[in-house]
């Protein structure tokens, strides 16, 4: 599992493998690789749940470079590219 | 009180059940149209209440937010805000939750509250929240909203009977509207805040049970399992073509003895002449060709419905999405694409769940190359006639075999087509988000599926009784005027109209192996691609007699060598032969440059695989 730099605690979604289940810290989304604005990506990623205190749990991967992943985020389950799941910092 | 009808809107998130409890509403009465201007579909229809007031029901597109990130959430938000033009706002809102998930449903909810219209909250698949053991506290949710709450089960009958109760007693109180809420789209701080919100009644009105359902993560432990997962979506697909052929047949059959029998019931009551040909070659044998297929298409939407409703389709895209996006697509392009697999326009209305403009675009140019249904009469009619009907290794129908090919080299071509876009038009840009839900498994809606299999049924036969038997009425009498001179030696078709075209394009088409009458059927083939065979029985049905319109196969595996049949057959995954999907695209991109950007693609790889095709069977010694 790759550490985020910045913390020795805080991980980001997009580097997580599949079991992982963590917390929701924060949302970035400088830098994450996605085509969305940083501003867009945080506003759709908050729609589909992913608030800070969220818990969530890497369910499954896709087939080519574990990418997609489906992530439950507390009661729903939300498929996401690791890309874009870079903004999601976790614990 | 106005006599007026009730206006209600249904609002909600996707996969709430939404269009059920529409379908529960209204039953099969339903209009569907486009919003004037654009061409988001707009779904209405009506029912009477219990105490016998009129209401009309407006299916609002499905959105998480009012914040219209795509053509379709804007007209939810823009009709509920009573800002659309030519459109009244609605005196009722029911927004639609799936009571097993609130999370995202709440959200929007309070966001909707803002507004201020009258609403009631809608709690659907209530049965499946209570086996679950999902306990609400219907008090307390409806106090923190300061909202009445009704719930539904718009999958049973009499799951409804309490939504048409509270439509009864809205209206008999009095009713003053209050005046539509100024709105402003939600900034960041505002959206966290409202979902904190709603996680905090859910937490004070929901409780979970103890064991949480585990039945969606055991299937897609399968069925997202790296490698089985798309086993399965293959085996899938595999299975519904297979059912394409062989459930269909007795039906198709069964059509098929009908309409001959009925166009020798025609030949034995008129006399000899112009009227009789008219109606038996021209109306009869044209337009029972082309119903003939009704039971393949009603089998191909039944598969599409029922694995939309169980839930299967979001897995598809996330099974697709990396392999679709080394094409160049996005994952959300796949439910447009497998619509296009019944007919593409429908599949390029579906593209507006794309936001991304160039990725929306591809997906439209793209789009035509999947095998649509109008394909299968022509597939099954040289198939039947030039494959012989035996089975592989005791279980694999060969003729199923070819349909299957026809398919992959449309998947395979479109595929090609989006890579070579992706480098040519789009060089320089970045890949799309993929952000979906992937709802909970469902048993199937086997009343909503109906419903819906039965609206695109009438849709086709619409299509046959208008479109096609107009053109089968021009083809006819292209065919048959002017009349052969007195004398004359040969068929008359051979000094009509028909020949004359068919003769002036013949060089053009001859590289590609095909004759005369090829290129006679082509034409009206232009308006819908079943015509064509249509057209065919009706060029050597007048041509051979009352026998040949009985079996077109018969007569074509005579006519045809293999190369030209092969030919065609490459030319029809390829040919863009429909009127219609070129018109709906200029609508959907607003310009004509797409059009003819996809007329002259797909007109250019027809020519070009046809060419190779018919050349190198020629050269194989296929005859």
């Amino acid at each position: 599992m790759t550490r985020d730099p910045n913390s020795s605690q805080d991980i980001r979604l997009g580097h997580a493998d599949r079991g992982f289940v963590g917390k929701i810290l924060r949302l970035d989304a400088l830098q994450t690789g996605s085509s969305l604005s940083p501003h867009e990506l945080e506003q759709r990623l908050v729609e589909m749940g992913f608030v800070e205190g969220a818990r969530v749990e890497i369910l499954h991967e896709g087939t080519i470079r574990r990418d997609p992943i489906a992530v439950r985020v507390d009661t729903i389950t939300i498929a996401l590219r690791r890309s874009e799941a870079m903004a999601v910092i976790v614990e | 009180m106005t006599t007026a009808s009730l206006r209600l809107a249904l609002v909600g998130a996707p996969n709430t059940g939404k269009t059920s409890l529409f379908n529960r509403l209204t039953g099969s009465s339903q209009k569907v149209a486009n919003y004037p201007g654009v061409t988001v579909e707009r779904k209405s229809g009506g029912f009477v209440t219990p105490q016998g007031r009129n209401v009309t029901v407006l299916d609002l597109p499905g959105t998480y937010s009012l914040r219209g990130r795509s053509p379709d959430e804007e007209i939810t938000r823009d009709i509920v805000l009573g800002r659309f033009k030519g459109e009244a706002v609605p005196d009722l809102v029911f927004c639609v939750a799936d009571a097993t998930n609130l999370r995202l449903t709440l959200r929007l909810v309070l966001e909707l509250k803002r507004i201020g219209r009258p609403m009631i909250l809608v709690l659907n698949m209530i049965d499946i929240a209570r086996r679950r053991g999902v306990t609400i506290d219907l008090d307390r949710l409806s106090q923190e909203l300061g909202l009445p709450i009704v719930t539904s089960v718009a999958v049973r009958k009499g799951g409804v009977d309490d939504l048409l109760k509270r439509t009864d007693e809205f209206l008999a109180r009095s009713r003053e509207t209050p005046a539509t809420g100024q709105w402003t789209a939600p900034t960041i701080a505002d959206l966290k805040a409202a979902q904190r919100e709603a996680d905090r009644i859910i937490a004070a009105s929901v409780t979970l049970p103890a064991k949480p359902d585990t039945l969606t993560n055991r299937i897609d432990a399968v069925v997202l399992h790296p490698v089985a997962g798309l086993v399965i979506l293959a085996l899938i697909l595999f299975v519904m073509f297979q059912a394409v052929f062989t459930w269909a047949q007795p039906a198709m059959e069964l059509l098929s003895d009908g309409f001959s029998a009925l166009g020798q019931v025609v030949h034995d009551v008129l006399p000899e002449g112009l009227l009789q040909s008219f109606l038996q070659n021209g109306v009869i044998s044209g337009v029972g060709s082309v119903i003939v297929f009704l039971p393949q298409i009603i089998i191909i939407f039944l598969f599409i419905l029922l694995l939309e409703d169980f839930g299967y389709m979001a897995r598809a895209a996330f099974l697709m999405d990396r392999i679709m996006g080394g094409a160049g697509l996005h994952g959300r392009a796949f439910i447009p694409l497998l619509s296009s697999f019944a007919c593409a326009i429908p599949g390029i209305m579906a593209t507006r769940v794309i936001d991304n403009r160039r990725d929306r675009l591809t997906t439209i140019l793209i789009a035509p190359l999947m095998t649509c249904s109008a394909r299968i009469p022509v597939y099954t009619l040289i198939i039947s006639a030039f494959v012989p009907a035996k089975m592989l290794w005791g279980w694999v129908n060969l003729q199923g075999l070819v349909m299957f090919g026809l398919y992959a080299a449309g998947i395979t071509s479109a595929l090609t087509v989006s890579a070579v876009a992706k480098f040519f038009l789009w060089r320089d840009h970045a890949p799309a988000p993929f952000m979906l839900e992937l709802p909970d498994y469902k048993i199937p809606r086997l009343r909503s599926i109906a419903i819906g299999v039965f609206t695109r049924a009438k849709m086709f036969l619409y299509r046959a009784g208008t479109t096609i038997l107009s053109m089968m009425v021009l083809i006819w009498f292209l065919a048959s005027f002017p009349t052969a001179p007195a004398g004359a030696e040969g068929p008359a078709i051979n000094y009509s109209f028909a020949a004359m075209i068919g003769h002036a394009l013949e060089p053009l088409l001859r590289p590609i192996g095909f004759n005369w009458q090829i290129a006679v059927a082509l034409i009206p083939g232009m308006a819908a691609r079943e015509v064509a065979v249509a057209a065919l029985g009706t060029v050597y049905s007048i041509e051979g007699g009352k026998e040949a319109a009985e079996a077109i196969g018969q007569v074509l595996a005579q006519k045809w060598t293999l190369p030209t049949a092969l030919s065609l057959l490459v030319w029809y995954i390829f040919a863009p032969q429909c009127a219609s999907t070129l018109a709906v695209i200029r609508r959907e991109t607003g310009s004509a440059k797409w059009m003819v950007v996809t007329f002259v693609y797909m007109l250019a790889l027809a020519y070009v695989a046809s060419f190779l095709t018919f050349n190198l069977a020629q050269a194989l010694g296929l005859h």
